[in-house]
């Protein structure tokens, strides 16, 4: 099964949810709505054809505020069947707020508070969205394209 | 300048326990932290601990501490001069980082298929003795976590051989900068593979002392066996890879899986698992498939060091830096590409705007990283010492946790 296959399997049981397949990323992704998604994950992960039950990687990307979006993009593989699926949402970035997928797999749980921590989008319904990489009283999210870095931290001069 | 810090008490308050209060304690239960500076947390790790006696109820694991910003940097300078920052992600094993980031660069660009088989044996040789010394590294360390300090010293006089042949290939001991994009910094020191074959010879009889001083010690496995058992449908929830996934029963290596390299034309064994001590998926478990994977990892350097010296010999014409690209541009895209390191699968994402040679995004997946959010999960309700015991069997390196 290919990602084409995957896009109209898609397609079939969510359609307007699901919104377009790029072939030229490595693994071809597959661009879906950033809400109300949480059911096409669990069927990502449940069907018997997919199984895509290993979920490698959750980046973040923001987009700047000239385009002002942002989007998180899930790499997805099937042990069994040796699929790759790349899966882009993209919203907002004034209102970055995104359902969770950390209970359909539980590793999202640390790459949804990293990406918390760098580019301060929040996930809906995560158990402890908390700083993980940066300390607790850090100030901004340093991988977004307008931060600025805070003059100093306790005393320490950031910026040298 | 040095740098100006002013004391105040409230700056300590970022060591305290930060999720659990006193007040929602119950009766008889106590909150501690080990680390960030001890001994059996391998690194600067802190775990913040609830415990009722001896009985661990629950541990968080606070991360962070060596956070240097790998992603902010890669997103500022061009593909090429990333590679020393990855080498110094997971420092234990800088050589199989590298080789997953050039992979990576070198498939964005599509020079994936023109690299030289030399080229690409002489990575595999070098990833794989930086394999060994890893997981030397991981077992002798986990040792001395338990108790056992000779294996500790044994693997460090063995690794110290390792350290000195990646040395003489250019002249880091740890942090290589060796295996460059499209090809090598350079060829290998003349007679580099007599000596390999030297130390290889060697290194057999050894692993053989290690089994029987450490692996098989009647103490180790009262440590090990059953404690800190991993399930498999556990495991790939929570996107364990390497010898941890392994240690609870399933056959999944990127070296096979994926054939990514010269991998395919190798002959090697993938160690499972078994058991058979105790439980699939124990302490015990993985620190044996550690074991096996140094004998696979020798045969693989046999294997690599028959071909230099037969086939792809030594030619003086050969210039391994042939195809070094003089501009990294590769087309705008996502690309996502993994590898299998000691500790498990290294992947980085990348985006591209196919204007520039800096990309756009670079993430990297850290094993190490995603190995250690299982913690919490496996280490409910074992005893304080069990705790140990399974941090070590973790093979953390810090500097990939915190990026």
């Amino acid at each position: 099964m290919n990602a084409g296959l995957i896009f109209d399997l898609l397609k079939a049981s969510f359609g307007q949810k699901v919104l377009q397949i790029d072939l030229n990323d490595q693994p071809q992704s597959i661009e879906i709505m950033a809400q109300e998604n949480r059911e096409l994950f669990t069927l990502l992960r449940d069907d018997d054809r997919l199984y895509f039950d290993m979920l490698s990687s959750i980046t973040g990307i923001d987009n700047g505020p000239e385009v002002n979006t942002m989007e998180v993009i899930y790499n997805l593989y099937s042990i069994p069947f040796d699929l790759h699926l790349m899966v882009k949402i993209r919203f907002d970035r004034e209102t970055p707020l995104i359902p969770t997928v950390s209970d359909i797999w539980k590793t999202a749980n640390w790459h949804e508070r990293e990406i918390f921590d760098l580019l301060g989008i929040r996930f809906e319904g995560h158990p402890d969205l908390r700083r993980i990489l940066l300390p607790s009283d850090w100030e901004g999210h340093p991988l977004r394209k307008d931060d600025i870095l805070q003059e100093r931290y306790h005393g320490i001069k950031v910026d040298y | 300048m040095a740098i100006q810090y002013t004391y105040h008490p409230d700056h300590l308050k970022n060591s305290e326990p930060i999720y659990t209060s006193v007040s929602s304690l119950k009766r008889g239960e106590m909150v501690f932290n080990i680390g960030p500076q001890h001994p059996s947390t391998h690194g600067v790790l802190r775990l913040e601990v609830v415990t009722d006696g001896e009985i661990v109820k629950e541990v968080i694991p606070h991360i962070g501490y060596l956070h240097r910003c790998f992603e902010k940097h890669a997103e500022s300078m061009p593909f090429n001069q990333t590679i020393p920052y990855v080498d110094r992600m997971d420092y234990m094993s800088a050589m199989n980082s590298e080789h997953a980031y050039a992979m990576g660069v070198e498939r964005m660009l599509g020079i994936t298929d023109q690299i030289p088989k030399r080229v690409e044996y002489i990575r595999v040789l070098v990833a794989e003795l930086n394999r060994i010394a890893s997981h030397f590294v991981a077992i002798g360390t986990y040792g001395l976590d338990i108790g056992a300090f000779t294996p500790f010293l044994w693997l460090m006089r063995d690794r110290e051989h390792i350290l000195r042949l990646l040395e003489w290939t250019c002249g880091a001991r740890m942090l290589y900068n060796y295996i460059w994009i499209g090809g090598l910094y350079y060829d290998l020191p003349l007679q580099f593979e007599e000596r390999c074959a030297e130390f290889s010879a060697y290194l057999k009889p050894k692993l053989e002392h290690l089994e029987t001083l450490l692996i098989t010690n009647k103490i180790f496995i009262e440590r090990t066996a059953k404690v800190g058992v991993l399930p498999l449908d556990l495991a790939v929830n929570y996107g364990v890879t390497g010898p941890m996934l392994r240690g609870s029963g399933l056959k999944y290596d990127l070296r096979r899986v994926d054939g990514y390299s010269v991998y395919p034309e190798l002959d090697f064994d993938i160690p499972i698992g078994t058991g058979a001590m105790g439980t699939v998926g124990d302490c015990w478990d993985r620190t044996y498939v550690r074991m096996q994977e140094c004998r696979e990892s020798l045969k693989i350097i046999d294997q690599c060091l028959t071909m230099l010296s037969s086939e792809l010999k030594r030619d003086k014409d050969f210039n391994p830096r042939a195809l070094v690209p003089k501009k990294i541009r590769p087309k705008a895209g996502d690309y996502y590409v993994r590898a299998e390191n000691p500790k498990g699968e290294l992947g980085f994402f990348f985006r591209t705007d196919g204007r520039s040679d800096i990309p756009v995004r670079c993430k990297a997946r850290g094993c190490s990283f995603v190995n250690l959010s299982v913690l919490p999960e496996i280490s409910k309700g074992v005893m304080i010492s069990d705790l140990i015991a399974i941090v070590g069997s973790l093979d953390l390196v810090l500097g990939e946790v915190d990026r």
